[in-house]
């Protein structure tokens, strides 16, 4: 065993931080699963709104990205 | 982003000899000089690169001008009617002059994503540096093209007036924060793409040669490999649809811009 203590503290961080990316997996999987869900009800109106949802994935995946930053920084720039 | 860290040092600590965060470093392409303003470095060559085949595709694509369009042509329009019809549909008729903009941003991340997938190469869009210039000039030219083409009015945007009055200033304050919110989510949004999809491959494409060494090897890498080509795949999705979603974005603060009335 080798290390100080600061060094435990920035590791067992960014293991909490990259928590915060399974939220956003949530997020995304609810968004394109009820864009299908709806899809599937009324197929014709579904292709005009593919553009739509690729803009709500894109804002629940943000924040993930958020996250994934946060451990990124305390690995390799703290 | 955090790219300039140790290189070759993690061999000498007992890490991974390959670091994932390696591939990410901004070297001299000539001698080992310090980074200057003006020196040519492997971002430099990867950029000059992309704006080649950006200019190859649609100088070539727009020369011969066939009615039954050739493989080039056929691709450079297809790109073309896909922004533009994208334009048109998010951000109204009277966004087609930004139109050059955004074909030039798209085409920019797109071929800057792909070249990035090629063995050995740099993707440019995983530097927050990069991707932060063109946030940054969206959110000047929106902020920009607002107050000019609505004056004052281009603050209703913040003051949600369906909403009932008690809740307007709410709303108001947590509107202004989104907007200046705005450039930082969509910088980081590409550059964390890319840079975390370019870091996993790197991380299965280490553990490869790592644990062929040790005993299991002959189980475990034949399934890493796998993995890489699996990762691989699906950043090729990905690739694609960063450029599209930031594209996008920008067509949608752009309509804000246009068109602030709620």
């Amino acid at each position: 065993m080798e290390g100080d203590i600061a060094q435990m503290g920035q590791f067992i961080g960014a293991g909490l931080a990259s928590v915060g990316m399974g939220g956003a997996a949530i997020g995304v999987g609810n968004v394109v699963g009820n864009f299908l869900s709806g899809a599937l009800r009324n197929p014709s109106a579904a292709g005009g709104q593919t553009a739509t949802m690729f803009i709500g994935i894109a804002f629940a995946e943000a924040l993930g990205i958020f996250s994934f930053l946060v451990a990124l920084l305390l690995m390799f720039a703290v | 982003m955090a790219t300039e860290a140790a290189g070759a040092e993690h061999a000498k600590e007992g890490g991974l000899v390959f670091h994932p965060m390696d591939q990410f470093i901004v070297k001299p392409l000539f001698g080992d000089g310090p980074v200057g303003l003006f020196t040519i470095t492997n971002v430099t060559l990867w950029m000059a690169l992309t704006i080649l085949c950006v200019i190859a595709l649609l100088v070539l694509g727009t020369s011969s001008k066939s009615t039954i369009p050739g493989r080039v042509q056929s691709v450079a329009e297809l790109v073309y009617g896909f922004i533009r019809k994208m334009v048109e549909d998010v951000a109204g008729k009277d966004a087609l002059p930004f139109f050059p903009y955004i074909l030039t941003l798209f085409l920019f991340i797109l071929f800057s994503n792909f070249l990035g997938l090629l063995p050995m190469a740099f993707t440019t869009t995983s530097h927050i540096a990069v991707t932060a210039v063109m946030a940054v000039l969206v959110f000047l030219t929106v902020t920009i093209v607002g107050f000019v083409k609505n004056g004052a009015g281009f603050l209703s945007l913040f003051w949600v007036s369906s909403a009932p009055l008690p809740l307007r200033p709410i709303l108001a304050l947590i509107e202004v924060i989104s907007y200046f919110v705005r450039p930082v989510s969509h910088s980081i949004r590409l550059a964390g793409n890319m840079m975390a999809g370019h870091a996993v491959i790197k991380v299965f494409a280490a553990f490869a040669p790592l644990i062929l060494l040790s005993g299991i090897g002959v189980l475990v890498t034949p399934l890493s490999i796998l993995a890489i080509t699996a990762i691989y795949a699906l950043e090729v999705l990905v690739a694609f649809i960063q450029a599209y979603v930031f594209t996008i974005l920008t067509c949608v603060y752009l309509k804000d811009a246009l068109h602030p009335h709620h």
